[in-house]
């Protein structure tokens, strides 16, 4: 069943599976863009139907990270389609929307709110199991107006990616309150980039240090759960250059194990809160 | 008389990426110029994720009053290093400032008007990342102070690079002379065996600079050492002259000071 353009409303209705909704940014190398197209390539493995969504509309990195620059977003009966990194991955992002890659938006927030509605209303996702948003750091426009806009379709919940140092979390510890006033539901931290193994010698530096007891601590403090810890991996910035899944690219390294257990944490919170049709209807 | 009256240069510090480093080039920019005998100010509009409180060990502190309006923060006896940022005002640290465009340009106006810093060297504004809301506002408000430029910062990856096309693009549109590009978080050297490795690949700073045709001032390595300076809020110039990460960024405030005197010769 494909959603109708002209509302929103109904793409809540029609994706059966969950939602997840990723938060704030704290990252070298766009962890949450990272993070976001790694979960979107593995769980696409499985069979589900997977959306993609860059609401970063002043600084998209989705297009690159998924080997997709330069693709135009196609305009049918039935709204604008998403560009398909493969059959079952969908992707939709400003990047698609301008003409060359030194062009700014340089907008203010209604407009960006503005784009962010045609994209959940205009754009023919088509029947998907999960969609996954990908949001600029802070606790401004983009993030309320999505809340917002997918209150009706229901949220399934945010997962918040950090560094180790204090830093770090003094941010994260907002988005987190944040979360708390618009009411949507926290799956989980992850903390990216905890640790750095020489490629040489293996010995392990902290170039992050979490001075203050990192990720974990503040999960404790704040009884939150950890979702899992990323090291830092030379490859994975490599892999996200060359819009290649780092997943498939270097399966042996301890970064992807560690993203496979995340993602399979993620999974069982979706499964663990099934989406209630009877809820918006 | 305007409260920047006294205030000879203002630059901006932008990026397109989140945690790039932005507030840490601010903040070691301000450090290196005050060793260089200038008195600096820290203007901090990243509203959403204000890092400049803590990276100067002063978030403990609040904002007073006087007759010609906010006091800033002053890092030190002598005044040299003075700061303004919503992290002074928030009631409890971790608050999240959720507001919408018009909240936001509306506090960034009373920042740039309202900040009693007195004669200040150099003014630095620190910016979230993006091109919206606060970017144009503090461009906006700046405007009639002629601000001497912006400092552009990217890691070296070619995703981040990408961001920064879009912030010159920006400067462009604006009219914000672009001071030079940084590559920030080039390379790692271990310190177990030496090896560098370039975590996020290198160079992309560099060839932007040349493509765009402005300046490139360095490249700044990952640095634990400057990491963990900025956690404790110590003076990684004063405490830290033998690490990885200091030659860069002493050259980098060199290249703005010399920028500065051939402006005003
Ligand atoms: N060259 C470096 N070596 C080691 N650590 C660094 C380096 N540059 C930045 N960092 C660390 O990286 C983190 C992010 O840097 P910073 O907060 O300056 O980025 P930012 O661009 O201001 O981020 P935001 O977009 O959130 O404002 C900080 O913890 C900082 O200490
Ligand atoms: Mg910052
Ligand atoms: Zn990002
Ligand atoms: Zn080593």
């Amino acid at each position: 069943r494909a959603v109708s353009p002209g509302s929103w409303f109904e793409l809540g209705s029609c994706t059966k599976g969950a939602r997840v909704f990723s938060l704030r940014d704290l990252d070298f190398g766009d962890s949450p863009a990272q993070a976001c197209f790694q979960w979107g390539g593995l769980v696409g493995w499985f069979v589900f139907q997977v959306a993609l969504l860059d609401i970063d509309i002043c600084g998209p990195s989705i297009p690159k990270m998924m080997g997709l620059e330069g693709e135009q977003v196609h305009q049918s009966g039935s709204g604008w389609s998403p560009v398909y990194v493969e059959e079952n991955l969908g992707v939709m992002s400003v990047g698609f929307l301008l003409s060359s890659p030194d062009d700014a938006v340089i907008w203010r927030g209604p407009k960006k709110n503005g784009l962010i509605k045609q994209f959940l209303r205009d754009v023919d996702w088509g029947e998907i199991d999960y969609l996954i948003v990908d949001t600029p750091p802070g606790t401004s426009d983009e993030h309320l107006s999505i809340v917002q806009y997918l209150s009706a379709a229901h949220i399934d919940g945010a997962v918040i990616i950090t560094t180790p140092q204090e830093v770090s979390l003094q941010d994260v510890r907002k988005e987190i309150n944040f979360c708390h006033k618009v009411k949507l539901p926290i799956i989980g931290v992850v903390e990216n980039m905890s640790g750095f193994i020489c490629p040489k010698c293996k010995n392990e530096s902290q170039i992050f240090p979490p001075t203050t007891g990192g990720a974990e601590k503040m999960c404790q403090n704040l009884n939150v759960s950890l979702l899992g810890k990323v090291p830092l991996d030379p490859q994975i910035g490599r892999s996200c250059d060359k819009g290649q899944s780092f997943l498939s690219e270097a399966p042996e390294s301890p970064a992807t194990s560690s993203y496979r257990n995340i993602i399979q944490r993620i999974q069982e919170y979706c499964d663990q809160h099934p989406f209630q049709e009877e809820k918006i209807i | 008389r305007s409260n920047l009256a006294g205030v000879r240069h203002i630059l901006l510090v932008l990026s397109g990426k989140g945690g790039v480093g932005k507030s840490t080039i601010a903040t070691e920019l301000a450090l290196s110029l005050r060793h260089s005998g200038k008195k600096v100010g820290i203007l901090d509009v990243d509203l959403c994720g204000p890092s400049i409180p803590r990276m100067f060990r002063a978030q403990d502190n609040d904002v007073h009053q006087c007759d010609s309006g906010w006091v800033p923060v002053f890092v030190d006896q002598d005044k040299s290093i003075s700061l303004m940022s919503i992290g002074f005002l928030l009631e409890k640290p971790d608050d999240a400032v959720v507001w919408r465009g018009p909240k936001k340009n509306a506090l960034i106006k009373q920042f740039v008007a309202d900040v009693a810093w007195g004669d200040l060297d150099f003014l630095i504004v620190d910016t979230p990342p993006g091109t919206s809301d606060e970017h144009i506002s503090t461009v906006e408000a700046l405007r009639p102070y002629k601000p001497l430029g912006a400092i552009l910062v990217t890691t070296p990856q070619a995703v981040s690079v990408g961001d920064v096309r879009r912030e010159l693009t920006f400067c462009k549109k604006t009219g914000l002379r672009v001071l030079g590009i940084v590559e920030n978080m080039s390379g790692f050297v271990c310190p177990h065996c030496s090896e560098c490795t370039n975590i996020f690949s290198k160079g992309g700073g560099e060839e932007l600079a040349k493509h765009a045709g402005v300046p490139f001032l360095g490249c700044v390595p990952l640095d634990p050492q400057l990491s963990q300076s900025l956690e404790e809020g110590r003076d990684f110039i004063q405490e830290f002259p033998k690490s990885s990460a200091f030659p860069a960024l002493a050259h980098i405030t060199q290249q703005i000071l010399d920028g500065t005197l051939q402006r005003s010769s």
